[in-house]
């Protein structure tokens, strides 16, 4: 199933991502993107990698809207990408929208670094 | 349009403009007010209502459903008032269409209008979720009277009901529907309640208290259908199967802005029919408001925003400038004996500080947001008297700076400014205010206990009970201390506590677990006061833990607060792959076993197969959405996991001995296996490492072990507290024994010991030189009762864990932890 427009991709219900987890969605030729869904029920993503040693995000412990990296517990912001207290570095964010349950991802920020870019 | 109608003007109309209203709900009229105030003469007015009667206040239909108030109480606008203003009302006939060209709009009974200014009010249609029997007669929607009267028809027989939507809407149907005599289950998606106006601790206490009053709550329940019989609804049935009986399916999901009608015209129409300040839609003779609208990308579902938005509109059809800037809401859910209240941002962001107050005792839960010197933010249970102070004070965007020490307890506190200061809070209250709620001390008895000669918190304690219970008094009578003694007084607080969330040690949080039968994470948060909303990554998995070592087989593990090896069962690597290490029992192996991790390398090319330090095999490499597959693999060949990543059982080392070693003493193999297979599964306070040597040659290692065993002729010399790492640690010996029996029930006592007795993330060595290896020896030692005890509580837990979690998830449980959502490639998308 897929819904195509130049500015969004639809990504599939919120529904699918158990509040307080992420899940991930690689792009082919580009870097993995970590959907997160807060225990509030609200979505963010961001590139699946840590700004420290490029932890997978999307494993880490979600507590309110940030998360703690699973390789060395850095604290990343979910709205900005940023890192949180003594820790310095940024993940980048892509812009969400949710719409009838369901998550769209904008495009150009996802598909950025792939090659193929469209 | 129509062909065959008249085109009727509304009376009086030479002199005055056209104003038509679409929509007699509270929008349209409040609108109609406002308009008639500034000026009374300009507009010769319609109004064009669906529903078959006069406006009333749609917020109060929840009391009329619960029978505190009946339809005559709640009308706004009687029908004197329209004929009193020259109001022409044509309800029941809902507008079907708009010519923008013509400037008249038609009613479905063929009713042709004209108009010089429109106004669209249509208000919000409910929002009914796609399943399955959606169409079946009993699923009611909750928006007018009409539907208030179908569920009062259907609750008259008793019955059961079930409100899908736990949100303000559906949780003030299922309390009316409750006191009407039906017996009401509440199914919502999200794992809280009305997730949009209150945080998960808030959440938790509202289910609680709705609990106790008879409704059934399921949240994180996904409705897969509704069920019928004969074309009436039967039953409910969930996503994972389960079916609830159900005599009306109440449909409380959420609203859509009525738009339909402006699309159709062409009116420009996002989520809502999209206006400027003014409240002037695409067509400059067209205007809209309430709910229907969308204004600076926003909709509105609460009344507060219409009653600003009516005033810019009023101004604009009067000529007059002004401006609506869009709206801060508060909510108040309507449920007799329930406060609960909440408004602005709750969400916390960079910058964001929050300050919780919780009370136990009265089921108080307070938080409130704070950025840059401002409450953004607020959510009160429990106590919400100083619900609209909080809101004046978002709204004006107060600096709060020089009043936020006493902020949280409320005006009363921070007015005045004199008690700012929290000490001096303290010192203004009376000698007979409580201040130990849990043992009813007052003031004046603290504060003479102290005089007497309880100089610290202990003595307090000890002497007059203040703070000795949960707990949550300590900062007010850390504060008499000082009050009272002056500098004297230095502060204590030795214990090291468990986390920034709190001001409570370990030992106290696992000691209240248990004497206050706390069963939940959210329930242990709300007790034990914590400070913050969901905890962090530290109290988190501590809380799950001991909740887990508290309550087996009644606690449900929550993987969320788990680390991710422990969530995905395999240990994550630098590169985000994992390992996975197979149980070999005692370290002893086989073809089978061999050949099947054998394949498994080959089949998903793990770059490294390598002996670990502890007897067994592990495969690098591979992929999180592979692990299921791959566990599926090794389960076929009868392995299990080997919890080579978790707080756990890791491995039970073992020598060859008797069997086989010309110094061997006793079967080491034979009892490591015994002893592996005993506590394989068990969550412990840290990882905890077993070994069994033959002899003391200690081929196994054994003496750096959390529990040794070093076999000799005449039995088993018992060792704990050892562990390698960075810091090596020998064991001590705890005691000789001659049987294996005894050396399997000491091994179960003493891991039992540790895991109710240890701090998460202890492990048994600085758990042993912190209690004292003579305190161990006591507890296991002295009492020949003590180890049978121990031994048994160990067994029946491990009831409870001993089923191979890899297993599960290799037959489908928590795809979704596995699976990726979906796949993005440059010109299309898989979802998975
Ligand atoms: C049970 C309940 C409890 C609530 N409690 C609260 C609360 O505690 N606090 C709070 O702030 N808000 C509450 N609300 C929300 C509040 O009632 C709404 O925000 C408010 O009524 C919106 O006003 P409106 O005029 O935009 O829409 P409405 O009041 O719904 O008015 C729209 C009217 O337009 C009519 N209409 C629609 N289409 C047409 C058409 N084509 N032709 C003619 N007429 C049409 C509808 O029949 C309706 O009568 C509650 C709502 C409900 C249902
Ligand atoms: C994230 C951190 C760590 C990971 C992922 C990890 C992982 C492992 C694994 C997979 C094994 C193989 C054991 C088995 O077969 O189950 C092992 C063995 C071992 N680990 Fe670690 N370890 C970690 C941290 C540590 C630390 C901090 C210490 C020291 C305190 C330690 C000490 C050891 C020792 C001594 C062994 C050998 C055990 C034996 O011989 O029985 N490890 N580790
Ligand atoms: S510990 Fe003793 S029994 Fe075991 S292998 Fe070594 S020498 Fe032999
Ligand atoms: S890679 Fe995330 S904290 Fe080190």
């Amino acid at each position: 199933m897929m819904t195509q427009d130049a500015r969004w991709i639809d990504i599939g219900l919120a529904s699918h991502i158990e509040p307080g987890t992420a899940r991930t969605l690689p792009v082919q030729g580009g870097e993995e993107i970590a959907v997160f869904r807060t225990m509030r029920g609200e979505v963010y993503a961001l590139v699946n990698k840590c700004p420290h040693k490029h932890g997978p995000l999307s494993q880490g412990i979600i507590h309110g809207d940030s998360v703690s990296c699973p390789l060395h517990n850095w604290r990343i912001s979910l709205r900005s990408g940023e890192a949180l207290g003594e820790d310095k570095g940024c993940t980048p964010t892509i812009p969400i929208k949710l719409d009838g349950g369901r998550i769209y991802i904008s495009r150009k920020e996802a598909l950025a670094g792939s090659r193929a870019e469209a | 349009m129509n062909a065959q109608t008249s085109i009727e003007h509304p009376p009086t109309t030479r002199k005055r403009e056209r104003l038509v209203v679409i929509g007699n709900g509270m929008a349209g009229c409040r609108a109609v007010e406002e308009v008639l105030e500034r000026d009374a003469e300009r507009y010769a007015i319609t109004i064009i209502g669906a529903e078959p009667r006069v406006n009333y206040d749609r917020i109060m239909l929840s009391p009329v459903l619960a029978g505190d108030k009946t339809f005559d109480e709640i009308v706004i606008n009687s029908a004197e008032w329209y004929a009193d203003n020259g109001i022409e009302l044509l309800s029941g006939d809902p507008v079907q269409q708009i010519d923008r060209d013509a400037k008249t709009v038609t009613s479905q009974s063929g009713k042709v209008v004209a108009y010089d200014k429109l106004l669209i009010a249509t208000g919000s249609d409910p929002f009914i979720i796609p399943v399955p029997g959606k169409d079946l007669n009993g699923v009611i929607t909750f928006r007018d009277l009409d539907d208030v009267e179908k569920m009062l028809a259907a609750a008259a027989g008793g019955g059961e009901a079930v409100v899908i939507g736990g949100g303000l809407l559906g949780l003030e149907a299922a309390h009316g529907l409750t006191l009407r005599g039906m017996k009401v289950t509440v199914i919502h998606l999200m794992p809280t309640l009305m997730e949009r106006q209150l945080d998960e601790a808030a959440g938790y206490l509202l289910k609680q208290e709705l609990e106790r009053r008879g409704q059934t709550i399921l949240t994180g329940a996904n409705t897969k259908q509704i069920l019928g019989a004969d074309g009436h609804v039967a039953a409910v049935e969930l996503e994972d199967g389960m079916r609830i009986k159900a005599d009306i399916v109440v449909m409380a999901v959420g609203i859509r802005p009525a738009t339909s009608l402006a699309n159709t015209a062409g009116l420009e129409c996002e989520r809502g029919i999209v206006v400027n300040d003014q409240m002037v839609t695409s067509d400059p003779d067209v205007l809209a408001v309430g709910e229907c609208v969308q204004h600076r990308g926003q909709c509105y579902g609460l009344v507060a925003p219409l009653w600003e938005m009516c005033r810019a509109l009023a101004d604009q059809l009067t000529d007059t400038d002004s401006a609506y800037e869009g709206s801060v809401t508060s909510t108040k859910l309507k449920v007799s004996g329930i406060d609960v209240f909440s408004a602005g941002d709750f969400s916390g962001g960079e910058g964001c500080e929050d300050i919780v107050m919780r009370d136990a005792a009265r089921g108080v839960y307070k938080r409130l947001v704070i950025k840059d010197d401002k409450i953004i933010g607020a959510v009160l249970y429990g106590d919400t008297a100083d619900g609209s102070w909080y809101f004046d004070q978002l709204r004006k965007e107060a600096d709060i700076s020089d009043i936020r020490e006493g902020l949280i307890f409320g005006q009363a506190f921070t007015t005045g400014g004199a008690l700012a200061d929290p000490s001096e809070a303290v010192a203004a209250l009376s000698d007979d205010a409580e201040i130990c709620g849990c043992n009813g001390v007052s003031k004046g008895r603290i504060v003479q206990t102290i005089a007497a000669g309880a100089h610290t918190i202990d003595a307090l304690r000890a002497s007059c009970k203040a703070s000795a219970s949960c707990g949550s008094c300590t900062d007010t009578c850390e504060a008499l201390l000082s009050l009272t003694l002056g500098d004297q007084y230095g502060g204590e607080r030795t214990v090291k506590t468990m986390c920034k969330c709190t001001s409570f040690g370990h030992d106290d949080v696992r000691r209240l677990i248990f004497e206050k039968e706390l069963k939940a994470i959210p329930e242990v948060m709300q007790e034990l006061h914590w400070t913050t909303p969901e905890g962090c990554s530290s109290c988190r998995p501590a809380f799950n833990y001991y909740l887990l070592c508290a309550w087996p087989g009644e606690y449900e593990d929550d993987q969320k607060s788990r680390f991710v090896n422990e969530r995905l069962h395999a240990n994550i690597q630098k590169d985000g792959t994992y390992s996975v290490v197979p149980r070999m029992w005692g370290g002893v192996t086989n073809p089978t076993e061999l050949r099947a991790i054998a394949d498994v390398v080959e089949k998903y090319n793990a770059p490294l197969v390598k002996v670990t330090g502890g007897q067994r095999l592990d495969i690098f490499g591979i992929k999180k959405e592979d692990l299921p597959a791959v566990w599926a693999d090794l389960n076929a060949a009868g392995m299990v996991s080997g919890h080579a990543y978790g707080k756990s059982l890791r491995t039970v080392k073992t020598c060859v001995g008797s069997e086989w070693c010309r110094f061997g003493t006793q079967d080491s193999t034979g009892l490591g296996i015994k002893i592996e297979r005993m506590t394989w599964g068990s969550w412990m306070p840290h990882k905890f490492k077993i070994a069994v040597s033959g002899c003391p040659r200690n081929c196994a290692e054994a003496t750096i072990k959390d529990f040794g065993v070093v076999c000799v002729e005449s039995g088993y010399e018992l060792h704990i507290g050892g562990n390698g790492g960075i810091k090596v640690r020998a064991t001590d010996l705890l005691c000789k024994v001659e049987t294996e029996e005894e050396a399997l029930d000491y091994c179960a006592a003493l891991i039992q010991l540790y895991r109710e007795d240890a701090h998460y993330l202890e492990r048994t060595a600085p758990w042993l030189e912190r209690k004292g290896l003579d305190w161990i020896k006591a507890e296991l030692l002295d009492d020949p009762q003590s180890v049978p005890v121990l031994a048994a509580r160990f067994r029946y837990s491990q009831q409870f864990m001993q089923d191979d979690p890899w297993e599960r998830r290799a037959k489908g449980e928590r795809r979704d932890l596995h699976a990726h959502l979906g796949e993005i490639r440059p010109f299309n998308l898989e979802i998975a």
